[in-house]
């Protein structure tokens, strides 16, 4: 008889980790599948920032797969979750994370999954009272409900604390062997990964999310705001995780680079951004987003930009504007770090 | 360095270099090399172990420091 088949969500910490082993040792088949929306904190910001480039690059979704010796589906739901971020239909948490909505969805498109794929259900790392929005108990049903698995949705983690589910009820799996975690308290999923063999997970409590960030979120609000409309692209998104954010205006925006690292990433948004570089003196590049800037505007921009480079001490900085189609020269007095106002600065 | 298919994955960050390549050869048949090209660091620790836990043996890696080079054969599994 072939044996069961579920799929892991896995968001590469350790309670998909542990969630997926469980079920794995009682014999079931198991395969992960990992969600990208672009807001996801693995990755990105590693591989852009120097400071950053001496930490072990790895993706965590692929590293716990490997451990568990699964294969991992990742799938891009960049364009489908924008909706989730926009409006979320049970709101947003302290920031701008629309934790419950999320999980609907994710869940939701597992249930597709197993049916294209013939699996029998679906396994998350969630636990009760872990998270303080998504993984309330009475949300437990709600997440079942509102994303179509129903009763193949399991939790091998705290699913002695909830009704029993299919592959409970059918025998596919043997629930005493499942666990009844709850709370906020790691301790219980750390001595089962100690109890299995794992070590060099991902550190638990980290979130996984950029929205769950309040400098992150605020940047996004004010493009919102900024905008008149609440959209983004991936682009977006991506330019959010990176540089200073400076708005002296409601009518543009300034990033500018915090490190070479930085530079050299932002230096790929040139063709679609007017931009501001050091010549002078070693600065940083900044990108220019919104509305062409008057003389006025341009000056300003610059002497914002010169005040992060080295010559912020200098009685002039030379910089190269580029507006995508020439290149000028431009000299300016750095501004004092006094004259760039708190409401400027976003984030 | 022969291959069958090749993926521009330059400027692109994890995991979306891992997300071209598992696309592509989702739809190749087994033994279909592919090239894909990435300028992401962790690429070179990424692609290895998707390829790894996915059944695709990568026959070549190129580190040129500022992009990286696999070459993967799709495996008998449909990947």
């Amino acid at each position: 008889m072939q044996p069961r088949k579920a799929v892991a969500l896995i968001s590469g910490g350790l309670d998909s980790l542990l969630a997926a082993r469980l079920i794995q040792q009682q014999g079931i088949h198991v395969e992960g599948i990992n969600y990208y929306t672009g807001f996801c904190v693995e990755g990105h910001t590693h591989a852009i920032r120097n400071r950053d480039r001496r930490r072990v690059k790895r993706n965590n979704a692929l590293w716990v797969a490997e451990q568990l010796g699964i294969k991992l589906h990742i799938v891009d739901i960049v364009d489908e979750y924008k909706d989730v971020v926009i409006n979320p239909r049970h709101g947003y948490g302290a920031n701008l994370n629309p934790c419950l909505d999320c999980k609907i969805f994710m869940v939701g498109k597992a249930r597709q999954w197993i049916d294209e794929n013939g699996f029998d259900f679906i396994i998350t790392g969630e636990v009760i009272g872990q998270r303080p929005k998504s993984q309330r108990k009475r949300f437990m049903p709600v997440i079942a409900d509102e994303s179509g698995a129903e009763d193949r949705l399991l939790r091998p983690l705290c699913a002695k604390n909830l009704a029993p589910t299919l592959p409970e009820r059918a025998g596919w799996v043997d629930r005493e062997l499942l666990k009844d975690f709850s709370g906020r308290s790691r301790k219980p999923q750390m001595a089962l990964a100690e109890e299995f063999g794992f070590r060099d997970y991902a550190q638990p409590a980290g979130g996984c999310c950029f929205l769950t960030n309040q400098t992150y979120s605020v940047k996004l609000k004010d493009l919102w705001d900024n905008r008149g409309r609440r959209d983004y692209e991936l682009d977006d998104i991506m330019l959010l995780k990176v540089g200073r954010h400076i708005r002296p205006s409601r009518s543009y925006k300034l990033i500018i680079a915090r490190e070479e690292g930085e530079t050299n990433f932002l230096s790929g948004y040139r063709h679609m951004f007017p931009s501001i570089s050091t010549v002078s003196h070693p600065g940083p590049l900044t990108l220019i987003e919104g509305e062409p800037l008057d003389e006025k505007q341009l000056e300003l921009a610059c002497a914002i930009t010169a005040r992060f480079s080295k010559g912020r001490d200098a009685e002039s900085v030379e910089l190269c504007y580029n507006d995508r189609q020439r290149e000028r020269s431009i000299h300016v007095k750095p501004l004092a770090a006094e004259q760039i106002r708190q409401d400027w600065i976003v984030g | 360095m022969n291959a069958d298919v090749d993926i521009d994955a330059r400027r692109l960050f994890c995991p979306l270099p891992v997300i071209k390549l598992q696309n592509c050869i989702r739809k190749q048949a087994p033994g279909t090399r592919v090239r894909i090209v990435s300028t992401d660091p962790g690429s070179l620790n990424d692609i290895p172990t998707w390829c790894r836990i996915s059944g695709h043996p990568v026959l070549q890696i190129d580190d040129l420091e500022t992009e990286f080079v696999f070459l993967v054969q799709k495996g008998e599994d449909d990947g």
